[in-house]
């Protein structure tokens, strides 16, 4: 359904995206993640004709959008990173003129115009004024925009970006409600966005694709890592030094602290027998170990050791400047959107 | 056709749930007002005068009220076109939206004509107004209706032109300001050069006498069509819309 053969986009002398190619099939929902300023809204205004690639090829349902234009944009929804409001519009006016621009049948837009605000949940507000609404009416009305020609491809850019935790988790359940009858590229820097509503994730850095992958293969890519949660009783850095003496351990950080009892992230390389010889560790030293228990390796470390694995290859090279403050980012972003996924 | 269309019917209703339309219009039928009536006052004072004196030339509407009214239009253009067309592209290119008519299976030409026209539009309704003035001239005598037509018609391509030099340097920016003073500043250049015609007069006073944009109203104004006249405010507009999608597409190199 979409396809990018080796599309580079340079701006003068910075390479916003390197050579990127990837494919997503029919039905597919895709997550794109990477952290901002990796290259997702570039790739994104590439592959809706927004931006013309300086190299490389993008497709959309088998039509070029470079040479095809016409055929390929009306058959993409695109939701921008912020919603293309007319603010002085009501919201039924300015579906009308995007049905129209869209070319539905004249007659069919009403139809089109129920059901769009039907599925995003916004009849109540046909007659307002865009400019009048709230951040999460406006970011439903411009999916509303994306879906009212039923595409087959949609396409959103951080749809989630800037909603209260109510409202993230409702357009991620409207997406959800997408899958199937339309494939889906999304971006962005949220991890358990990806987890909750993508069943294949592209990750992106420095305009590069890091890894292309299901989820669960994405974890288990990372075999030979799992962490362990142990929970002591004793004196931390004794514990922490005591561990550390293990070879299969790469490293020991405290989660939390209650009292005596501390409880430790050990992440270890995969070998059967480390989580009985951590246990002998802390019950011969004569310490009280009241829970075991090993942790999966969640995306958001596989985001950061992909991430943070190319930040180090990279090495003193130009770009590697401005990545300190981006590197920062997805960290504080994370906290936001997982927030947003307490239920 | 049909998206053309689309695009201008949603620029007109916008400059009429905006202030836009009621001030542009307000200030035009204020000034057209002031104009007609004081041209009016000076033919019936004039044509007075004309009674008591056996002998004096025959007087006529069109020359002395029609004309004059008309022909002063253009510097009040020269001060509302950069009010219609600066928001035009500089207002979509600051908010985003542009970015949805640009991902919209639409060709280029269509979203520039589409603007164009619809600042057209309100620019036909300034000249409703100045029509439903000189309409009043019908009820109490008996002027020439081909020199009006003639003259509205010329009238109207001087402000296409304007409009879509307006259209272009909308484009270049993200901000209204800038366009609006970028198309104040070239409208007036172009009213101006003429000027150096009068004590210049080798080629380049006569080039610029051409390029000026004023002067091919004049011929207008009387009711005459010339060619050269037609076909500078044709070329102008093309010129216009032209490098209006030029600009367009290289926004999208750039951005």
């Amino acid at each position: 359904m979409i396809r990018v053969e080796g599309v580079t986009k340079r701006y003068g002398p910075t390479t916003a995206v390197d050579n990127i190619s990837f494919e997503v099939e029919r039905g597919e929902i895709v997550g794109f993640l990477g952290p901002n300023g990796a290259g997702k809204t570039t790739t994104m205004r590439i592959l809706t004709g927004f931006l013309p690639p300086t190299r490389g090829a993008a497709s959309v349902a088998g039509f070029d959008v470079a040479t095809q234009p016409i055929e390929a944009k009306s058959r993409i929804g695109y939701l921008p990173e912020s919603p293309p409001l007319y603010p002085e519009m009501s919201v039924i006016d300015y579906l009308r003129f995007v049905a129209s621009i869209k070319h539905i049948p004249r007659k069919e837009i009403p139809k089109r115009i129920d059901a769009v605000l039907e599925r995003t949940s916004t009849t109540d507000v046909r007659d307002k004024l865009l400019g009048k609404l709230s951040k999460g009416y406006r970011q439903r009305i411009g999916l509303a925009q994306a879906l009212i020609h039923a595409p087959e491809v949609l396409i959103f850019d951080e749809p989630t970006s800037g909603l209260d935790p109510k409202q993230i988790i409702e357009v991620r359940e409207l997406i959800r409600s997408l899958a199937g009858e339309h494939t889906i590229l999304l971006s962005t820097h949220i991890l358990p966005e990806v987890a909750s509503t993508c069943g294949r994730v592209i990750i992106i850095n420095e305009g590069r694709i890091e890894a292309s992958d299901s989820l669960d293969n994405l974890t288990a890519r990372l075999e030979g890592a799992t962490a362990l949660l142990l929970d002591v009783e004793g004196p931390p850095d004794e514990v922490r030094r005591a561990l550390e003496l293990d070879l299969a351990v790469r490293s020991v950080a405290e989660e939390s602290r209650l009292g005596d009892r501390t409880a430790l992230r050990v992440e270890v390389d995969k070998d059967d027998r480390v989580a009985r010889r951590l246990a002998a560790v802390v019950v011969n030293s004569g310490w009280g170990l009241y829970g075991m228990r090993s942790l999966g390796m969640s995306l958001e470390d596989i985001f950061l050791q992909l991430t943070s694995q190319e930040e180090q290859a990279n090495g003193g090279e130009g770009p590697a400047a401005g990545q300190g403050s981006d590197g920062g980012a997805p960290a504080a972003d994370t906290a936001e959107g997982q927030e947003g996924d307490d239920r | 056709m049909r998206d053309t269309l689309t695009i201008a019917m949603r620029e007109f209703s916008v400059y009429f749930t905006s202030p836009i339309a009621y001030i542009v219009l307000a200030i035009f039928a204020l000034i057209f007002g002031y104009f007609f009536t004081a041209g009016l006052a000076f033919f019936m004072d004039y044509s007075m005068q004309a009674q008591g004196s056996p002998g004096a030339p025959p007087m006529n509407v069109n020359q002395f009220v029609i004309e004059p009214s008309l022909g002063n239009m253009s510097i009040v253009l020269l001060f509302l076109v950069p009010m219609i067309t600066m928001r035009l592209f500089a207002e979509e290119n600051r908010s985003g939206t542009i970015e949805l008519l640009l991902t919209s299976p639409l060709h280029d030409y269509q979203i520039i004509l589409g603007k164009w026209l619809g600042a057209l539009m309100l620019y036909g309704c300034m000249l409703l107004v100045a029509v439903v003035n000189l309409s009043v001239l019908f009820l109490y005598t008996t002027p020439e209706w081909k020199p009006l037509l003639v003259a509205l018609l010329g009238l109207a391509l001087m402000g296409a032109t304007m409009i879509a030099l307006g259209t272009f340097l909308s484009t270049l920016t993200r901000n209204q300001i800038v366009a609006g003073a970028l198309t104040f500043g070239v409208l007036l250049l172009l009213w101006v050069l003429n000027w150096v015609s009068s004590f210049e007069t080798s080629t380049i006073g006569r080039l610029c006498e051409y390029l000026a944009i004023s002067p091919h109203f004049e011929q207008f104004s009387r009711g005459v069509i010339e060619l050269k006249d037609l076909v500078y405010y044709l070329s102008g507009t093309a010129l216009g819309l032209f490098l209006s999608k030029r600009s367009l597409e290289s926004l999208r190199w750039k951005a």
